[in-house]
């Protein structure tokens, strides 16, 4: 382990206490937010203590009124015998119903809890910006949205037998008192010793539990990472890299597992030897109270027995403190998600009209964040005092890739324009600022005349429609993926993946419609996923349809096939499309050539041919290229 | 034939199996077999356990004497006797905590280590089942079993395993010591506790069912969740978060549902357990009354009998919560072990394999065919042979069976029939050391992972030094594009490669595979998102990587067709023709049309 990764993880110290306090906070928080089931485990776990203090009596209650009796007299009665199981089993009754009331309600609170933040974060991954998906690796996030959340509510399991513990000790302590108070003064001296040996174990024991869940989301990250791979590791031949790869965090993962193991392992039994040498402690100062005269032997003995029925159950309050410090670590995980901001604000604006759209772009700039390490979640304080977000304060400091160099321009509506530029010239990001997947860092994206940023929540996507380069698919049947859970009949459907020339194959398909397509569309080919996607789009009948080389995996003859239907079925929208083949941009009333971020030239095709070198040189390539072949070739064989 | 019979098999099954036809003892058994660390020092670590719970039982017991026979001594309290026994208890305190710290940190150290190799075993695996049995299965649930599901284990072998053990030899022990008082009320209590025991059996498949099903919920819950992470742009591009939020807060509630439903079970099997314990000693009382009344014991004995019933029932209960976490651990245990005993459809023929050497190579197919799981056939009866040092394009409409052809070549797949040959050698009797060295594939959408452009290319061959990946990025007339970065080749390239456009990944998978330096490169439209100038820039590199190696390209571009020596025509899962471009172009067939269809895109100038 380098002292780099292991500085990253640990983050600041922080001072005595502090975690104790932190963790009763994330108890209370949850205590909050359940507080019925939570008042329900109280009331049984109070109820289980009460009990067990009573069988110790009730026992001892019949023992000297039926049992006793019964021996030195010689003969028994049914009423005694009835007695005897009467009073055990009603006690036992409490006992049980207490159990099963804590047990089980504690159970419901605490994966109530852990469901209620799922969903927290879950709506955040929905919520927060593109960018920081980008900072944050899908295995991560992942593991914070189970781990992590269960981390932070395991607590929830011991809790309720702590606190009946906390009653046991109450009515055990008021029953001392009334026994001899300078006793009970001595048996008292165990909690200052139990809360030292807490404060030490918190403050070890915090450090290597935020390394652990760290290392647990990055088991997970590789993992992630490594499966999605898999065709590549196979093509490759990586197996043998990967599993290293994998082994290597695995290992550290163990490592810091055994050292967590070590401290827990040691607090344990010093947890549960500190009240048993206090019973001791009891016995001989009370031997030596007895012998002075000061006490009666049947006090010590009571004074004893008090103790030791608290012997076992004291553990539960252990285990309470030996789980906060992985609380503490899971909520803190949890909350660097939940606190995240940086979403995108909308305003109240609408999009009126159903004709086709007018996108424009006016002197934008936009960059990528140069990102030389992950952010590590809950490492990282919270939110700082003069209110500056920790995540996008964190972003000015870092190097900015510009990828959109000041662009400005305006594609007609109902025009069926082409962005076209060399791999890597911006194409993609300016259509994901047309359609407000980012926003520009400075400049105007509209709509219509209307700024995207002033537009409200939920209107943009069903005016303005992407088909993205890579596209993703839901686990969901053909029609799910379709219709993404929006209103349409089949017709609609059918109509959408004629136009995509998609109808074919699907109807080939084992249940049709209906065919689940697995996860990210696993069962279809890359040309079928692609005709499904663009479905997905032209069945929203959007006044503007993007289209970002969103049928490279097609080939050419379909495309030319979906191009021709989209033009017959869409008077009403406006087309902008990223593309490299020739037929498509010459369907293109417009073009727009782009070249390192900027704009370098637009108009018609033949315009561009004739003025726009780079333009040529990029349309031309294969035409170039079968050329001199053809040369070659002839002239290998006039030789 | 090494691979024929699991080459049928995959024919009929390709899903990663649950084990679910295996018992709780069977699945332990592999378990262990499976994590030979858990087994690792076990002797001496129940050794010190049975000290640990020596200590534990004989704590309370001293404390007793000592009230017994030292305060409540007849003649007043005898001191000297209290301080021995109070100073035996101390020594018996600090010796039990140094046991249990040690069997603690034994068992972390055994737990973890068995966990780990669990872990990888499970990851290994998964990378070696085919890529047909791989993509049955959601990548977030691949994750759960080499996460959640294997800590789902933690708890029981950390020392659940060995509290049974222990509490095995405690009820042992205090059966021995309640015979020993009387042997009538050890029957008595072994007939109260014996509904228990088949209880306990009658809720260990009901318990099992329960966690099964929670581990299932937990896979489609990571499933659901990776979908909003992963699925992101698609998301917001058609602003579907509501319905996205639908569906992961329903495989939540499942989850939530299953989770509390296998609490509660559980909770009632661990209190029946706690009824019946306390029957037991109301019973035991009440019958020991009459015993007592009848001189069978002594009222001393009847008084000490309770004592043990305590001592017998605590492990009992024990042993009813840790036979609970048992089914949990198992449930886990099943699926991690489902995963590693799935054979391998497309395996290694291992040490019995032939390594072929370097060169140019050969590849035949004899009459191939292939069919996915369940379905019709998607190739049939192809017959080709690949010359050493040829380039061959492999052209056909979407679906018409191309990509499937690339997957047998490179043994991503194995054929339901016929066989592949290089260099003469069936493909299945090739180790796969040899084959990858020889044969790579770049795929349409090459995956890069989250570290720089420099180790993205390494990846294609893990020995390279700086200046070899260098060396090939200029080779591939990449540097202009290479140094229009922000930092070079040491730029991220974000997770996926998402800082990159698709443009750009491919470009990079090229890079890979030109560094891998194979003998024979497969190309399943690898420059599909590439600009034209750059991908004939590549494409020209390309031939000089491919003279003197074999080439196979699949493009929807027909000029890569045009330039390759000869060109494969794929139409329905058949080969319909075989030739060069040019032959071709001037026979009536599939190609001419296909070709006339791609060369009127292009523009008058082409043709």
């Amino acid at each position: 382990m380098t002292a780099a990764a292991q500085g990253r993880v640990i983050g600041r110290p922080r001072p005595t206490g502090a975690v104790l306090r932190e963790g009763l906070g994330v108890i209370w928080r949850g205590v909050r937010q359940q507080p019925r089931w939570f008042s329900v485990a109280v009331v049984g776990s109070v109820l289980w203590a009460a009990a067990t203090v009573a069988t110790a009596w009730a026992i001892g209650h019949v023992t000297e009124t039926v049992v006793t009796p019964a021996v030195t007299e010689g003969r028994w009665t049914w009423a005694g015998l009835g007695t005897i199981v009467w009073v055990l089993m009603a006690v036992l009754a409490v006992n049980v119903t207490g159990v099963v009331l804590r047990r089980v309600s504690a159970t419901i609170a605490g994966f109530n809890l852990q469901a209620i933040y799922r969903r927290r974060v879950t709506r955040q991954y929905l919520r927060l910006p593109l960018s920081w998906h980008h900072a944050h690796p899908s295995g991560q996030l992942l593991s914070n949205a189970h781990a992590d959340i269960e981390a932070t509510w395991q607590v929830f399991n011991p809790l309720p037998m702590a606190i009946g513990v906390i009653f046991m000790l109450l009515i055990a302590g008021v029953q001392m008192v009334l026994v001899d108070w300078f006793l009970t003064l001595i048996a008292l001296l165990v909690f200052p010793a139990l809360f030292a040996a807490n404060v030490v174990f918190q403050r070890v024991m915090s450090p290597k539990i935020t390394r652990a869940q760290q290392l647990r989301a990055e088991v997970a990250e590789v993992a992630h990472e490594s499966f999605e791979a898999g065709l590549v590791v196979k093509a490759m031949g990586r197996e043998q890299e990967e599993t290293e790869r994998f082994g290597k965090v695995t290992h550290e993962l163990r490592d810091s597992l055994v050292d967590v193991g070590r401290t827990r392992g040691t607090f344990e039994p010093v947890i549960e030897g500190i009240p048993t040498l206090g019973t001791l402690a009891v016995l001989a100062v009370g031997t030596a109270q007895v012998a002075a005269g000061a006490l009666t032997a049947a006090d010590v003995v009571q004074m004893a027995y008090l103790f030791s029925i608290l012997a076992f159950p004291v553990r539960a309050l252990g285990w309470v403190l030996a789980e906060i410090p992985r609380s503490v670590v899971g909520h803190r995980r949890v909350a660097a998600v939940l606190q995240a901001t940086g979403s995108m604000e909308h305003g109240a604006a609408t999009v009126p009209g159903d004709g086709p759209a007018e996108p424009a772009v006016r002197e934008v700039h936009y960059s990528y964040v140069d990102r030389p390490e992950r952010e590590v979640l809950g490492a990282a304080p919270t939110p700082s005092r003069d209110g500056t977000d920790p995540y996008t304060g964190m972003l000015a400091d870092l190097e900015r890739t510009p990828a959109i160099r000041g662009v400005s321009l305006q594609v007609p509506a109902g025009s069926t324009s082409a962005l076209v530029g060399p791999t890597g010239s911006g194409k993609s990001t300016l259509a994901g600022l047309v359609l407000r997947l980012v926003d520009p860092d400075s400049g105007q994206v509209t709509l219509d005349g209307i700024d995207l940023r002033q537009v409200r929540q939920g209107e943009l996507p069903d005016v303005a429609t992407l088909v993205a380069q890579q596209t993703f698919m839901f686990d969901d049947t053909v029609r799910g993926n379709v219709t993404l859970g929006t209103d349409r009949t089949d017709e609609e459907v059918w109509e959408a993946l004629r136009i995509a020339q998609a109808d074919d194959f699907v109807r080939q398909l084992p249940q049709g419609l209906d065919t689940r397509v697995g996860e990210r569309g696993g069962t279809l080919s890359g040309g079928q996923r692609q005709r499904i996607a663009l479905a997905r789009a032209i069945v929203r009948r959007p006044r503007l349809l993007v289209l970002d080389d969103a049928t490279s995996a097609v080939d050419p003859a379909v495309e030319q096939q979906i191009l021709a239907a989209l033009r017959e079925a869409r008077s009403g929208t406006t087309v902008l499309v990223v593309a490299y083949r020739i037929a498509t941009i010459t369907l293109a009333g417009h073009v727009i050539y782009l070249e390192h971020g900027r704009v370098v030239d637009q108009g018609g095709h033949e315009e561009l041919l004739a003025r726009c070198q780079g333009y040529a040189d990029l349309v031309h390539a294969y035409a170039r290229e079968a050329a001199e072949r053809a040369a070659v070739n002839a002239a290998e064989e006039d030789r | 034939m090494t691979g024929g019979a699991e080459a049928t098999a995959a024919g009929v099954s390709s899903s990663i199996g649950g084990s679910q036809e295996l018992s709780t003892p069977a699945i332990l058994r592999r378990g262990f077999e499976l994590s030979p660390e858990l087994r690792k020092g076990l002797l001496g670590t129940v050794l010190l356990a049975l000290v640990a719970t020596g200590g534990k039982v004989l704590i309370p017991f001293l404390v007793q004497q000592t009230t017994d026979h030292g305060i409540r001594a007849e003649g007043g309290p005898d001191v000297r006797f209290v301080l021995i026994a109070v100073l035996l208890a101390a020594g018996a305190v600090v010796v039990t905590s140094v046991a249990q710290f040690l069997v603690n940190v034994r068992l972390f150290r055994s737990a973890e280590s068995g966990l780990a190799t669990l872990r990888l075993k499970a990851f290994r695996r998964i990378h070696d089942l085919s890529v047909l049995t791989q993509s049955t299965e959601r990548r977030g649930a691949l994750v759960a079993r080499v996460t959640n599901d294997v800590d789902t284990i933690s708890m029981f072998v950390q020392f659940g395993g060995l509290m049974l053990l222990v509490s095995t030899a405690q009820i042992v022990v205090a059966t021995g010591l309640m015979v020993f008082y009387s042997p009538l009320l050890a029957g008595v209590v072994y007939l109260c506790l014996l509904p228990l025991a088949l209880l306990v059996r009658q809720f260990q498949p009901v318990l099992g069912r329960a966690y099964g099903a929670v581990r299932a919920r937990v896979g489609d819950m990571l499933g659901a969740i990776s979908e909003s992470i992963v699925g992101a742009v698609t998301i917001r591009a058609y602003g579907v978060e509501e319905r996205t939020t639908r569906r992961v807060d329903e495989a939540i509630e499942a989850h939530r549902r299953a989770a509390i439903g296998a609490q509660f079970r559980s909770v009632m099997a661990f209190s029946s357990g706690q009824a019946f314990a306390g029957v037991t000693t109301a019973v035991v009382l009440a019958v020991g009354t009459v015993f007592a009344v009848q001189g069978w014991v002594t009222l001393g004995e009847l008084l000490a009998f309770l004592f043990l019933v305590n001592l017998f029932t605590q492990p009992v209960l024990m042993a009813t919560e840790i036979l609970n976490e048992l089914q949990n651990a198992v449930a886990g245990w099943r699926r991690v072990i489902g995963v590693v005993d799935t054979p391998a459809d497309v395996s290694d023929p291992g040490p019995e394999g032939v390594t072929l050497s370097r060169g140019p190579i050969t590849v035949q197919f004899e009459d191939v065919a292939y069919a996915y799981p369940g379905g019709d056939r998607v190739l049939e009866d192809v017959d080709l042979v690949i010359p050493p040092r040829s380039r061959v394009a492999v052209v056909g409409e979407t679906g018409s069976g191309k990509t499937t052809l690339a997957k047998l070549l490179t043994r991503l797949m194995d054929p339901v029939a016929g066989r592949v040959l290089l260099d003469g050698v069936d493909l299945r009797q090739v180790t796969f050391d040899s084959l990858r060295r020889r044969v790579v594939m770049v795929p349409q959408e090459g995956f890069l992972f989250d570290q720089s452009l420099r180790e993205n290319i390494r990846f294609g061959r893990p020995t390279a030094t700086d200046e070899d990946v260098e060396l090939a990025v200029t080779e591939l007339g990449l540097d202009a594009w290479i140094t229009g970065l922000p930092h070079g080749l040491d730029t991220q390239v974000g997770q996926r490669g998402e800082s990159l456009s698709a443009g750009e990944r491919q470009l990079v998978a090229i890079a890979r595979a030109y560094l891998a330096d194979p003998d024979l490169l497969v190309l399943d439209e690898a420059t599909s998102a590439v600009d034209p100038a750059t991908e004939v820039r590549i494409q020209r590199a390309l031939e000089g990587l491919t003279r003197g190696r074999t080439s196979v390209a699949i493009a929807h571009r027909l000029s890569t067709a045009e330039a390759a020596d000869f060109v494969v025509v794929v139409d329905q899962g058949r080969i319909v023709e075989v030739g060069p471009h040019r032959d071709l172009v001037g026979r009536d067939g599939v190609y001419r049309r296909m070709h006339a269809s791609w060369a009127s895109q292009q523009g008058a100038e082409v043709t």
